[in-house]
């Protein structure tokens, strides 16, 4: 059973006085509980234009995303229903996603349901932030009072207020230093796992997402390229893309050893290339890549979208 | 002819409102010819104070002692004009927001040749030609046309590479780059990393690379710096220090980075924050978060001892390391 499924949503984005820019063009992707579902990519591909369709801040212009069954629809958060607010979202920067002028356990207590009261309700307020390794005097301190990583941590609490069973997390350690972003994401992973809750985790940075995602789809210009057990992707990535980024994360040896570079640069998603997207780039690319390659199964929960890895089509129908 | 730079015992303290605030306490550094040396920490440790020290860009009333010699030249007393023959021609920086080093309403062109006018005192027509080719050489495709756009008409990556370019206009022998790549990603860090190295090998050109990504460190740097709480810490060729450390805060930090290894725990967390200037803790500053400490930690700050060939560290127990691959 999955709890969260993203089902062929596109999210187009129309500036005035130019073309629509297809940021996200039919991605499939789903998360289910107690899962940590990782997205790569680059910037401008349409990690946060996903997300944010994901956790049904805006519309998809096609496609639909359901959380437990039931499709996630952009109202007002007056007008959210009760089921929905299982579906939580951690942003980049805790700067600007607490408000500077209410205290800590005020913005906390926004989302505890209304039936909890009285003593429940502070009950409540210290568990939460026990459980993001805060002490119970924070509350009533105001975010500045707080370092980048703490901060991070407070949004944490927040988005858990409610009970949610779906987290999507869009960078949430990027803003930080190394040492708070181990604390973050073991915190996130220990959510995951104690609590049985749902992760879409979106970064840029491969190297976390492979420490701790169980699943990883990685995307480029609005496309999922490949998604397969994270394992299982970087012992063997399919799509040349997969591998490019790869081989371009830096690693510690005992020589400087620079990491393999990627010729050109990311398309402007308004005029993306017909067939495969990453076709320009890639050093593999021959004539069939002018026609847009279909994903194909490369063992279970897995797939590629690369024609290098398509069945022939006279020998497939023997 | 001893190192390009030379950083002799830098102590900076910056106005505070109870007092001087020391920032840097006793740091020595040196950056040969052509050579590429990493420094690294976490953020507030004092890696940027030394940078901008080393540029003479530090804040009104800053209280500076010991030297910082470029080329001979000793930095801690120049005067306005002094500065003004140093930077750009002889030291540059990039920093980690291209954005803000660079200016929106002047063309690209504008910002490449102005200092080169200024700097090498070449006329028009050629400040163009090496601007043209200072795009070319940090792979802005197009060059001619780059030339008449705005910064805001690039991607991040390739803002970045024309501030680079911007910062390499006047021939300096020095760059010293801020972070320059933590905002990218990493096919174009890459490319970044790649521009960097191959500058040093054909023109010469020293580095001094500012990072917390201990995977850039490695792949790019000969030799390096690891600050913590405003001193050097440990210091020596990249690749031993990063796999076989000395000091307990380079251990920590390799283990708080994801190695890969899905362990089921991610990551080892170092347990606390760095102090803040003028709150550090009697002794080594690392002590309250070492899981190595012992009660001769607490008593003086360790100083700096050989480890081994070209390496330094400054740890008084000197613990066995174990460090996850």
């Amino acid at each position: 059973m999955t709890l969260l499924d993203i089902d062929g949503v596109h999210v187009e984005h129309k500036p005035r006085g130019r073309a629509p820019v297809r940021a996200v063009a039919g991605v499939d992707l789903s998360v289910a509980p107690g899962q940590i579902v990782g997205l790569v990519g680059e910037s401008g591909c349409g990690k946060s234009s996903l997300a944010r369709v994901a956790a049904g801040l805006t519309a998809p212009s096609a496609g639909e995303v359901r959380y437990a069954g039931r499709p996630v629809t952009p109202l007002g958060w007056r007008r959210r229903t009760a089921d929905q607010v299982g579906l939580q979202m951690v942003f980049q920067n805790p700067y600007a996603s607490l408000n500077p002028r209410r205290a800590v356990g005020e913005q906390l207590l926004d989302g505890v349901p209304a039936e909890v009261t009285g003593a429940a309700r502070s009950a409540r307020l210290n568990e939460l932030l026990e459980r993001v390794g805060m002490p119970a005097a924070a509350a009533s301190r105001y975010p500045h009072q707080f370092s980048g990583g703490q901060r991070q941590r407070l949004a944490i609490a927040r988005a858990l207020a409610p009970q949610p069973r779906v987290i999507i997390a869009d960078e949430p350690v990027t803003a930080l230093d190394a040492s708070s972003q181990a604390q973050v994401v073991n915190l996130l992973v220990g959510l995951v796992r104690e609590l049985g809750m749902g992760m879409l985790f979106i970064s840029h940075d491969l190297a976390l997402v492979h420490e701790i995602a169980d699943v990883t789809a990685v995307m480029y210009l609005g496309k999922i390229v490949e998604t397969a057990p994270t394992r299982q992707l970087w012992a063997q990535p399919h799509h040349p893309y997969t591998r490019a980024l790869i081989d371009a994360v830096p690693r510690i040896s005992t020589e400087p050893v620079l990491p393999a570079t990627l010729a050109g640069e990311v398309p402007d998603p308004a005029n993306a290339p017909a067939g495969c997207r990453f076709a320009p780039r890639c050093p593999h690319a021959f004539d069939r890549c002018a026609t847009e390659p279909p994903t194909v199964a490369i063992g279970p929960s897995a797939g590629v979208a690369c024609w290098l890895h398509q069945p022939a089509p006279q020998t497939a129908r023997l | 002819m001893g190192a390009l730079l030379d950083i002799d015992r830098l102590a900076v303290a910056l106005p505070g409102p109870r007092g001087p605030l020391p920032i840097l306490h006793d740091v020595s550094l040196t950056v040969g010819e052509g050579e590429l040396v990493g420094i690294a920490g976490e953020s507030g440790c004092g890696k940027s104070m030394t940078a901008q020290t080393l540029l003479g860009l530090l804040p009104p009333g800053a209280k500076v002692t010991g030297s910082a010699r470029f080329d001979g030249t000793e930095l801690l007393t120049l005067d306005r004009k002094g500065w003004q023959k140093v930077r750009g021609a002889g030291i540059a920086m990039v920093f980690q927001d291209p954005t803000a080093a660079l200016h929106p309403m002047l063309t690209v062109g504008r910002q490449l040749t102005e200092h080169m006018r200024v700097h090498l005192g070449v006329d028009r027509k050629a400040a163009r030609r090496r601007a043209v080719d200072l795009l070319d050489q940090v792979r802005i495709p197009d060059p001619e046309r780059a030339l008449e756009a705005y910064p805001h008409q690039f991607s991040g990556g390739m803002r970045q590479r024309v501030a680079i370019a911007s910062a390499l206009a006047a021939q300096p022998r020095l760059l010293i780059a801020d972070e320059p790549t933590t905002a990218l990603d990493v096919t174009v860090q890459a490319g970044i990393l790649a521009l960097l190295d191959r500058l040093r090998r054909d023109t010469g050109l020293a580095v001094a690379f500012i990072t917390h990504d201990l995977g850039v460190l490695s792949a790019l740097t000969a030799r390096s710096y690891v600050f913590y709480a405003g001193r050097v810490v440990e210091s020596g060729p990249t690749g031993q220090l990063l796999t076989k450390p000395e000091h307990p805060y380079t251990a920590a930090l390799l283990g708080a980075r994801p190695h890969g290894g899905q362990t089921g725990v991610a990551l080892t967390p170092i347990p606390g924050s760095p102090p803040a200037p003028g709150e550090l803790p009697p002794g080594c500053a690392f002590s309250p978060r070492c899981a190595h400490v012992r009660d001769e930690c607490r008593t003086a700050v360790p100083p700096l001892h050989p480890a081994g060939p070209g390496r330094a560290a400054a740890c008084v127990i000197r613990p066995e390391l174990e460090v996850a691959a």
